[in-house]
């Protein structure tokens, strides 16, 4: 037996695992299934509700599986292996004993509880519970706790687990979730029942093994057996998390997580779980075309007569603007028609930005992966909240911080990250001469074995930002964050479309003018793809052509409406921060007449005599493979297969860099999309964190 | 135990500690290290309390997590985990009554019908705001039950009429010494001692060495010492031999007043100062002036063998006799160094 394993005999089966393995986690590798509340894979070990009870013969009592460690286990007297039991009579009667207490104060309201159905409880309770009560006295009544517009409470549920207290503590970084008093009046509680402030919280809500914590806006919508389930991607943020879409008849009903330990593990940020309520309010769902000022419902033969004539202008006086939500076929086959029109004003950036036309991919996607700062020693971050911009990694940040003594310094704005950062300052000057300050961070950096250097995609867009990019790209280099088996440079976009719209050569054509040439009022013809995050004030007399799927900002400025399917109503293509390609599923049809984005553009290709090469959309990505091989891999971030690209110095950087400090690229976490602007949810986070902040922005 | 919260409108929206208290807070912190001042929440929280007449109100609460920076949460569940800290408004004199087995048994179910008749209900406050009772579980003094707890101190053996009068005394402003209420010495029987009542057990007389009566007449009364088992010097290596009489330092008189303060040397404390004095050293130059037999002759007589040459009293008593200073004795001089003090003068 090797140092660092250990053998048990688990079931008559003898395994060998690791000494740091809990019993728990050998049982499992045996292949028994231990019954747990209070345990879970990625929170700190409680061991306080007892379900996970094994016997371990010779022990005078049961063994909480979950808080005991292999390594502290000793042979039998005679030397052999312990022995374990997971089933047995005296399993099964000491975790009846912890079931019938659990079950004690527990309400027997499952008929109308939303977590009845997925409920561990529940289900627990078939294989371990009494048929009748033998308590005669009163059960206990909790007060239920205001958690803010996301988390239900019906605390009486509550078996105190303690999970969302240390998911509050440990990933979220806020300490808001406590249990107060003690024995039977024992509550969860925030504090004085103030709102969660996390971006995380709806993680609380899968967490709970009980109904004690549910889903707020999902209160009593639908039973999980009803609903379909299709697995997706989210568009939130440009993290790509991998999500489940629950849809019941042709509506949403929610938005789960699903583990990919290399993108979101399992969390979800509030956005992305909670935007399902967007996607049937404010819909674009049949085309409108503006008659005599007004917008008027009309068929999509006369939206597209309408759309015929706007792009008979002259090509240098049309121009495409694609939004942050855009998918890769919208964008390949707009781009497409585009060039086919002999369009060059064709561009998917934020008004100012010009990175990504030289066609370098590694200057624009995320290198190091998200999963990355796991074996980064030091991270430095220009420019970017990764709170707000991608609250999942920032939970992997903290995790970095927390385990692995990440080392994190900031420039930009000092936003409470939920760890500990050094600040460097607040503009991108701070750059100059970083290498050889004096301070921790700086030092950490120089030393670092795998140091991280991110650009928020915001900075990018200021006047400075292909020189700030070239500058931290220079300090990139200078402490060789860059090296065989480390692409320890990158930038964290903010939108899921952008990465995509780039891959595809989203950037303006030959001479062709940039986004925000294209909306100062030069245009005859402007073709919005969802474009809502512009600066729309200035397009002038322009025909504005708004595809998309929400009235929102580009649509109340649109002369001709095309309705678009979102991202749950369709399978498209989303290439996330890390240039991963992953493609959504079609959870539920589009809304009314509208249709897929690309679709749209092979149509309206037909209409305006140029039509496209592909009339599937497997096609259409067939020369999207062609165009761009990347588009051929699915599932993986490239990480340091893009190394040597990076290698080479980014021009630019002589123009020199501005002083202005960096501003926050997301101001209101909440209501950064179309979708999110629509949702009622996302409307009442906005307005609970405004009333939050309000009086202390006061002080 | 019923459901606790914060009384939030009693508490109103500041509290600050008494400067009186900042010394006490000092301590407290001072005891551990400074990224772990956590540790402090529980003696914080009392003192909060102690402040607070009696109460800890959230804005106390909140004062005491600012300080150990800690999340309101984590303090608001240690506060609502002991009973000890009072989360409602108390009178001035707040009454503890211990309701458990012991006192139960003794009468402290009479004893709260006094309080529920002469207060209100529990935690109820009176209207001068003089009084209020909670029923609290056992406080350690069963021998004396049934008793109470008022403010800091324990009031025992009480009967329902010593408690109304201790009560109506408090109410009306006057003091009641703490203690037993029936006629016994602390938890000693009431009415005084029935046991070990004779004298001669405390005149000292019993300690003479008697007769054993199990010894053999014809035995020695005292059984013959032990021989000292011999001293195995030979098995040491290096071992020095005994130093020899002549080798004691030369011993000088001074006058009073004349005598160097030898506890500049580093490594001479007022014990071993006393000690050479008794040898008749008072002056560095006697010191400074030691052979290396001499050396050996004081270790030996003083028990540390090795110690004068490791700490160099040597070079240390010539610096000083000629006059200059060495590192340790301007600490000296500057009161810096705790064992270099005459004793009192600490």
């Amino acid at each position: 037996m090797s140092d660092d394993l250990f053998k048990l005999n688990i079931d008559g089966q003898e395994v060998e695992v690791p000494r740091s393995y809990t019993l728990m986690q050998a049982c499992e590798e045996a292949g028994a299934e231990i019954p747990r509340f209070c345990y879970h894979e990625r929170l700190s070990v409680a061991g306080n509700c007892r379900m996970c009870l094994v016997q371990w013969h010779g022990a005078p009592k049961p063994i909480a599986s979950c808080a005991q460690t292999v390594g502290d286990m000793r042979m039998n007297p005679d030397g052999t292996p312990p022995n374990i039991s997971t089933k047995g009579d005296y399993v099964e009667k000491a975790r009846n004993g912890v079931m019938e207490f659990l079950l004690i104060n527990h309400p027997l309201d499952c008929p109308i509880c939303d977590q009845g159905g997925e409920c561990d409880l529940q289900d627990q309770a078939v294989a371990y519970g009494r048929a009748d009560s033998r308590y005669e006295l009163n059960k206990r009544a909790v007060e239920d706790k205001n958690m803010g517009p996301l988390v239900k409470t019906i605390m009486t549920r509550c078996i105190q687990c303690t999970r969302c207290v240390r998911f509050a503590a440990e990933v979220a970084g806020v300490e808001e979730i406590g249990m107060i008093s003690r024995g039977e009046s024992a509550e969860i509680t925030t504090y004085l029942e103030e709102s969660l402030t996390s971006e995380l919280s709806g993680n609380v809500i899968d967490l709970c093994p009980v109904g004690a914590l549910t889903s707020k806006p999902y209160a009593f919508n639908a039973r999980p057996w009803e609903l379909r389930k299709t697995e997706s991607v989210d568009v939130m943020d440009a993290l790509g998390s991998n999500i489940r879409v629950d849809a019941k008849g042709d509506a949403v009903m929610r938005i789960m997580p699903v583990i990919n330990e290399e993108v979101n593990e399992e969390w979800l940020s509030d956005k992305s779980r909670f935007i399902w309520d967007g996607l049937a309010r404010q819909r674009l769902d049949t085309p409108y075309v503006r008659k005599d000022g007004k917008l008027t419902a009309v068929d999509w033969g006369e939206a597209f007569d309408a759309a015929k004539s706007a792009l008979a202008a002259p090509a240098e006086k049309i121009g495409f603007v694609a939004g942050d939500l855009i998918e890769v076929e919208q964008a390949k086959a707009a781009l497409d028609l585009a060039r086919a029109l002999g369009v060059q004003n064709t561009d998917c950036r934020p008004a100012g930005a010009s990175y990504g036309a030289d066609g370098v991919r590694e200057r624009y996607i995320f290198n190091p992966t998200l999963l990355g700062v796991e074996e980064a020693d030091a991270l430095l971050l220009i420019g970017t909240n990764p709170r707000k911009e991608a609250a999942v990694w920032n939970a992997r940040i903290r995790k970095a911080w927390l385990w692995n003594d990440l080392k994190v310094g900031v420039i930009g704005e000092a936003a409470d990250l939920t760890y500990d950062y050094e600040h460097l300052g607040d503009g991108p000057d701070a750059l100059k001469g970083l290498f050889s300050r004096d301070s921790e961070i700086a030092e950490a950096l120089r030393n670092a074995e795998k140091p991280m250097i991110i650009v928020g995609e915001s900075v990018l867009a200021r006047e400075d930002g292909q020189a700030v990019l070239a500058a931290a790209h220079d300090y990139a280099l200078e402490i060789q964050a860059i090296k065989e088996d480390w692409a320890g440079f990158g930038v964290l976009h903010s939108a899921a479309g952008r990465v995509g719209a780039l891959d595809t050569g989203f950037v303006p054509g030959e001479g062709g003018a940039d986004t925000a040439a294209i909306l100062s009022g030069d245009m005859d013809t402007i073709v919005l793809l969802g474009a809502d995050e512009v600066d729309l004030s200035t397009t002038g007399n322009a025909t504005v052509i708004y595809v998309g799927s929400h009235g929102d900002a580009g649509a109340s400025k649109a002369d001709i409406i095309l309705p678009a399917a979102a991202y749950t109503e369709m399978a498209a293509t989303y290439v996330n921060t890390e240039g991963r390609v992953q493609m959504t599923r079609r959870a539920v049809q589009p809304k009314g007449e509208a249709r897929e984005g690309w679709a749209i553009f092979r149509a309206l290709s037909d209409v305006v005599g140029k039509t496209l090469l592909y009339d599937s959309a497997d096609a259409l990505r067939e020369t999207l493979r062609e165009a761009n091989p990347v588009f051929a891999g699915l599932g993986f971030a490239p990480g340091d297969a893009g190394v040597d690209a990076l290698k080479e110095k980014i021009p630019g950087g002589d123009t020199g860099v501005g002083n202005g400090a960096l501003t926050a690229a997301i101001d209101d976490f909440y209501l950064t999309n179309p979708i999110a602007r629509a949702s009622k949810t996302m409307a009442e986070c906005s307005l609970q964190k405004q009333g939050l902040e309000t009086p202390m922005a006061a002080e | 135990m019923a459901l606790r919260r914060f009384d939030l409108e009693a508490g109103g929206d500041s509290f600050a500690f008494k400067p009186e208290t900042e010394p006490t807070i000092a301590f407290w912190l001072g005891k551990y290290p400074q990224d772990k001042k956590r540790s402090a929440v529980i003696p914080m929280l009392w003192l909060a309390q102690k402040d607070n007449e009696g109460w800890l109100s959230e804005p106390a609460m909140r004062e005491v997590a600012d300080r150990l920076e800690m999340p309101y949460i984590r303090v608001y569940e240690v506060a609502t985990f002991y009973t000890m800290f009072r989360l409602q408004p108390v009178g001035k004199h707040h009454i503890q009554l211990c309701g458990t087995t012991p006192c139960m048994l003794r009468g402290a179910n009479d004893l709260k019908e006094v309080c529920q008749k002469n207060i209100g209900k529990p935690m109820s406050v009176t209207d001068d705001g003089r009084l209020s009772w909670e029923e609290v579980e056992c406080l350690g003094a069963c021998a004396n039950a049934p008793m109470v707890q008022i403010n800091d101190y324990y009031y025992e053996d009480l009967t329902p009429e010593s408690l109304t009068e201790i009560l109506a005394k408090l109410q009306n402003g006057a003091e009641v010494k703490p203690g037993t209420f029936v006629d016994r010495l602390n938890s000693a029987p009431e009415g005084g001692a029935t046991t070990l009542l004779e004298g001669d057990l405390y005149d000292g007389s019993r300690n003479a060495v008697s007769e054993l009566p199990n010894l053999p007449k014809d035995a020695p009364a005292e059984p013959e010492p032990a021989p000292a088992p011999e001293k195995k010097t030979t098995l040491i290596k290096d071992s020095k031999p005994a130093p020899k009489a002549e080798d004691k330092p030369e011993m000088v008189e001074v006058a009073v007043g004349e005598e160097d303060d030898l506890k500049r040397i580093k490594g001479i404390g007022p014990v071993n100062e006393k000690a050479l004095n008794e040898l008749g050293i008072y002056k560095f130059s006697q010191i400074a002036a030691w052979t290396p037999a001499n050396v050996d002759w004081v270790e030996d007589f003083m028990s540390f063998p090795g110690r004068i040459e490791r700490e160099d009293w040597i070079a240390q008593a010539e610096t000083l006799a000629g006059g200059e200073e060495t590192d340790f004795s301007k600490r000296v001089d500057a009161g810096e160094v705790e064992s270099s003090k005459d004793e009192g003068e600490a």
